[in-house]
């Protein structure tokens, strides 16, 4: 657990104060990432350096723990703390396996130990430590570069970690996979980490509460759906985008918005039972499973009431599925490439577990705006 | 690429070599040189005592003084220091040894203090600039790992300057022995004995007895270093390789 409190830079030079950080407060809990977004000069790398104290705090604390870091030793704190920064900052003169050991030497531990830290990381950013522990840092791509940037504060196991745009310098699509990657890394490291980032979809994407700052002042402090839900001004509004409600659509999964345990069909029912359950619910169509329970086909209103006989000789293949893991963007994205406005949505053994509707989706993302408003949220219920 | 082409370079002055020594000894200035034989050998040993002594204590004055002028708390100082050690290497040589005679007479030490001046500053220069150079988000990430200072300077600064301080290293070693001839001029020996004897006796094969021990020598030496360069520097810094 971090937590800032007051922080203040006042920058003095050729006789002009620039206030870089204006009593800054936050409280990033354990196994959290808090994202520092904001535009260009807003303060962000001024207060993620006052953490381990490349600049020098003006006045405030921070605190690890619980425990005040002002009375700690630099060299000791930092050793605690990853710190990544934006140009990446491997030394041409090492080694990949010595620009990756440095913190562990530094900290004692035995050439054994080190080594084998050392492939152990490579490994888990996909870098086979054969071919790269002894290449140097210019025999390396940018995005190569970057992982061994990141693993590199990791060395050590610190519980904090400090990154100043560590995927900045690197292709959109190399991002989105570095990106993905530390996310699925961060699932069983459970570090606290706090990321500077200028990019709002970074943000929504790794982030467990972002930090929203303009000249110096933390403006909003949140989750990312309330900050794109709730923009607390105007210049958050206009930070986050026009679009901000599409960006939530990758916040929110499936399972959350599906209903759950759909009605369906199977091969040797009658259309007449297709027919009243989809009568019963006002649905214009119902799905048909096998045996194994995996969606195979959807059955139409329209041709339960004008035929006769059994849903498995009446039925149209699927349009398309989704998983329940999936977020709604994905959701989206098939409902408008498949012209649909449902969906049925499966487990990862392809079970039939729920099914989407356009209608439940926009319901969900109004939800939030309607909090205050009982009787409209009342009546968007009974819509559906 | 510039391994080969010092290779042909090499090869040619071998055959040039080759053809001047058939061409002298047909003339019977072969005999002549082996006159000189034992002058060669002994002056050629105080020429190299010489630059060893004077680009040796160069070197381990130059680089902590370099150091020094890099760091940051001399930032303020630094530029302003500089300055007279940039103006004094365009100094000509000639020049520093004919003040230090003024100031210290003549002999091997004035001698001696001419060169270590004239060789020190290239290296002064260039180990400051290097360290300079050093990217500076390269120490803060140094720093943010709670590397100590002395080890910043030592695993960080200093290897990333390496390249360059040894450019200046190498420079000022040839500087160095090409001055030596003049050190004779102050009253201090070296293969500038045979040299300037030779002009002012008219004697054309006592002076190439100074001049060609000169020239292999700072061939053979330049050499050497171009050699430590390539193969000393760690690879990640080393832009030759
Ligand atoms: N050493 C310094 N001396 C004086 N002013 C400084 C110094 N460092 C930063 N500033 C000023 O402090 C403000 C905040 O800088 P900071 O580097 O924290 O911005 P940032 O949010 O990280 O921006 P960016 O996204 O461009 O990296 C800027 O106005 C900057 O000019
Ligand atoms: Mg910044």
């Amino acid at each position: 657990m971090i937590k800032l409190e007051n922080l203040t830079k006042v920058f003095e030079s050729q006789g002009q104060a620039t206030t870089a950080a204006d009593n800054i407060s936050m409280e990033v809990p354990e196994g959290e990432i808090c994202v520092l977004l904001g535009p260009s000069g807003c303060g962000k790398t001024t207060t993620l350096k006052m953490i381990n104290r490349i600049i020098p705090v003006t006045s405030g604390r921070v605190l690890i723990n619980g425990e005040d870091t002002t009375g700690l030793d630099t060299i000791t704190l930092r050793r605690n703390i990853g710190y990544v920064i934006q140009q990446i900052g491997l030394f041409p003169n090492m080694t990949i396996e010595e620009n990756i050991s440095i913190v562990p030497k530094l900290l004692g531990w035995n050439k054994k130990r080190y080594l084998a830290r050392a492939e152990e990381l490579l490994d888990m950013v996909a870098l086979e430590p054969k071919a790269y522990m002894k290449r140097y840092p210019k025999e390396l791509s940018g995005g190569q570069q970057q992982r061994v940037g990141v693993i590199r504060a990791l060395a050590a196991d610190p519980p904090l970690m400090l990154m100043d745009e560590p995927f900045g310098a690197i292709d959109p699509i190399n991002r989105e996979i570095i990106q993905d990657e530390f996310l699925r890394m961060q699932q069983t490291l459970k570090k606290t980490i706090l990321f500077v980032s200028h990019d709002i979809d970074e943000a929504v994407k790794m982030a467990d509460k972002i930090a929203i700052f303009n000249s110096g002042k933390l403006i909003q402090f949140d989750t990312p759906d309330n900050i794109l839900a709730h923009p607390k001004n105007k210049f958050v509004e206009d930070f986050v985008g026009t679009d901000r409600t599409l960006k939530r659509l990758r916040l929110v999964k499936v399972r959350d918005v599906m209903v759950k345990s759909p009605p369906r069909v199977r091969m040797d029912d009658d259309l007449k039972v297709a027919l009243k359950l989809m009568v019963e619910r006002d649905h214009s169509a119902i799905t048909l499973v096998n045996k194994k329970n995996h969606p195979i086909g959807s059955v139409y209103r329209s041709i339960a009431q004008t035929k006769q006989g059994l849903c498995g000789d009446h039925h149209y293949g699927l349009r398309t599925i989704v998983n329940i893991n999936d977020d709604l963007r994905t959701v989206a994205s098939k409902m408008f490439s498949h012209d649909t406005t449902w969906m049925p949505c499966v487990d990862d053994q392809g079970v039939f577990c729920g099914e989407i509707t356009q209608r439940g989706v926009t319901h969900h993302l109004a939800a939030t705006y309607n909090d205050n408003d009982g009787a409209l949220a009342e009546l968007y219920q009974e819509g559906v | 690429m510039t391994q080969s082409k010092s290779f042909i370079v090499g090869v040619a002055a071998l055959v040039c070599v080759f053809l001047l020594g058939v061409l002298s000894e047909r003339s019977g200035i072969i005999e002549e040189f082996l006159f000189y034989q034992e002058d060669i050998v002994y002056l050629t040993m105080q020429h190299i005592t010489m630059t060893l002594l004077s680009g040796g204590f160069a070197i381990i004055i130059a680089i902590p003084l370099g150091v020094w002028l890099s760091r940051s708390y001399m930032s303020k100082w630094s530029e302003t220091l500089m300055q007279p050690l940039n103006i004094m290497t365009t100094v000509p040589t000639l020049a520093i040894l004919a003040l230090s005679m003024s100031f210290l007479g003549i002999g091997t030490l004035p001698a001696l203090f001419a060169l270590w001046l004239a060789t020190l500053l290239p290296i002064v220069r260039n180990t400051y600039a290097g360290l300079k150079e050093v990217p500076e988000f390269l120490i803060e990430s140094a720093n943010g790992m709670g590397m100590p200072t002395w080890k910043i300077l030592l695993s960080v600064e200093l290897p990333n300057a390496l390249f360059v301080i040894f450019a200046g290293i190498r420079t000022a070693i040839a500087i160095n022995i090409g001055t030596v001839p003049l050190a004779f001029l102050i009253g201090a020996g070296g293969l500038g004995e045979l040299i300037f004897t030779g002009i002012d006796m008219d004697e054309m094969v006592m002076m190439l007895a100074g001049a060609i021990p000169v020239a292999l020598l700072a061939i053979i030496v330049d050499f050497i270093f171009s050699q430590l360069q390539y193969w000393l520097i760690p690879r990640g810094v080393n832009p030759l390789r």
